[in-house]
């Protein structure tokens, strides 16, 4: 039990820094490096909650594929220093105060809820809670349609980004483009 | 652990992510910060998936992982394209999608 709380603790205060460093770095390529550590720790709370499938799909699916992509984006845009917004309008000064009360609020929401578990480790679990077999049988049974949405989902974004990104050779080049390479 | 603590903390790392998508000015902090949110929401459902012992917040959660990944690759297509325009990479200056 005492393992556990160190566990939780360290894993917390990895997931917090690496949030805090995705938000106030400067480099872009700093914060996705800190959202990476940030990703890997909750992976581990993940792992606490027995969520075993969920914890190795969030390791290779996101600190894996997704961080890649940022990693070259922010190549090819260049990771160029972005200050923090100093003049700023009314959103950016009031922005660090309203996501302050909002977690006052939700805290607030927490420690009231009537929920009777909330306070308590949850309960008992059947052999196999969280493993590959359990979350396939219920993707592929229970949440089928869920899961037909999703392919659905998927196949429109891999569309959408070959559209966007796509080099168009039909339309009017605009002046001074990248697309007007030597090539 | 009881499970309030996990819940909480997805509470402190959603507000972090929130504050995040409200001060930083470059669109691919912010959509780091969108990440940062939806992570958040994820670690909540799989706590109180844990707290009822059943599956269903986790499929929840894997789900959420997949319209997540959608929405970066789309995201950063946007950001792409934009660069490719010779525009700032600004969201205070890209108040419009014309092309």
């Amino acid at each position: 039990m005492l393992f556990e709380q160190i566990i939780f603790f360290a894993a917390a205060l990895l997931a917090i820094g690496g949030a805090l460093g995705v938000v106030l770095l400067q480099n872009p390529f700093y914060s996705v490096l800190s959202l990476v550590m940030h990703l890997i720790a909750l992976a581990v709370l993940f792992l606490l909650l027995s969520a075993e499938f969920l914890a190795a799909a969030q390791v290779v699916v996101y600190a894996g594929a997704v961080m890649v992509l940022y990693i070259f984006v922010t190549a090819y845009v260049g990771g160029s220093d972005q200050p923090l917004r100093r003049e700023g309008g009314a959103v950016a000064q009031l922005g660090p105060v309203f996501a302050a009360v909002l977690f006052v609020e939700l805290t607030i929401a927490v420690a009231g809820s009537s929920l009777q578990l909330i306070d308590t480790g949850g309960r008992e679990l059947e052999a196999g809670f969280g493993s590959p077999a359990a979350i396939g049988e219920l993707l592929l049974g229970k949440f089928l349609i869920a899961f037909e949405a999703a392919s659905y989902l998927l196949l429109v974004t891999a569309v959408g980004a070959i559209v966007l990104a796509g080099r168009r050779r039909g339309l009017e080049e605009v002046p001074g483009s990248l697309d007007e390479g030597p090539a | 652990m009881d499970v309030a603590w996990f819940v909480v903390l997805s509470a402190f790392i959603f507000c972090i992510g929130a504050a995040g998508v409200m001060t930083r000015r470059s669109p691919l902090v912010v959509l780091l910060c969108l990440e940062l949110m939806l992570n958040a929401g994820n670690l909540a459902l799989i706590a109180f998936a844990r707290m009822h012992g059943t599956g269903d917040g986790q499929i929840f959660a894997l789900i959420v992982m997949v319209v997540a990944a959608c929405e970066v690759v789309v995201g950063l297509g946007l950001i792409v394209s934009v660069y490719r325009r010779r525009l700032p990479i600004d969201v205070d200056e890209l108040s419009e999608l014309r092309g």
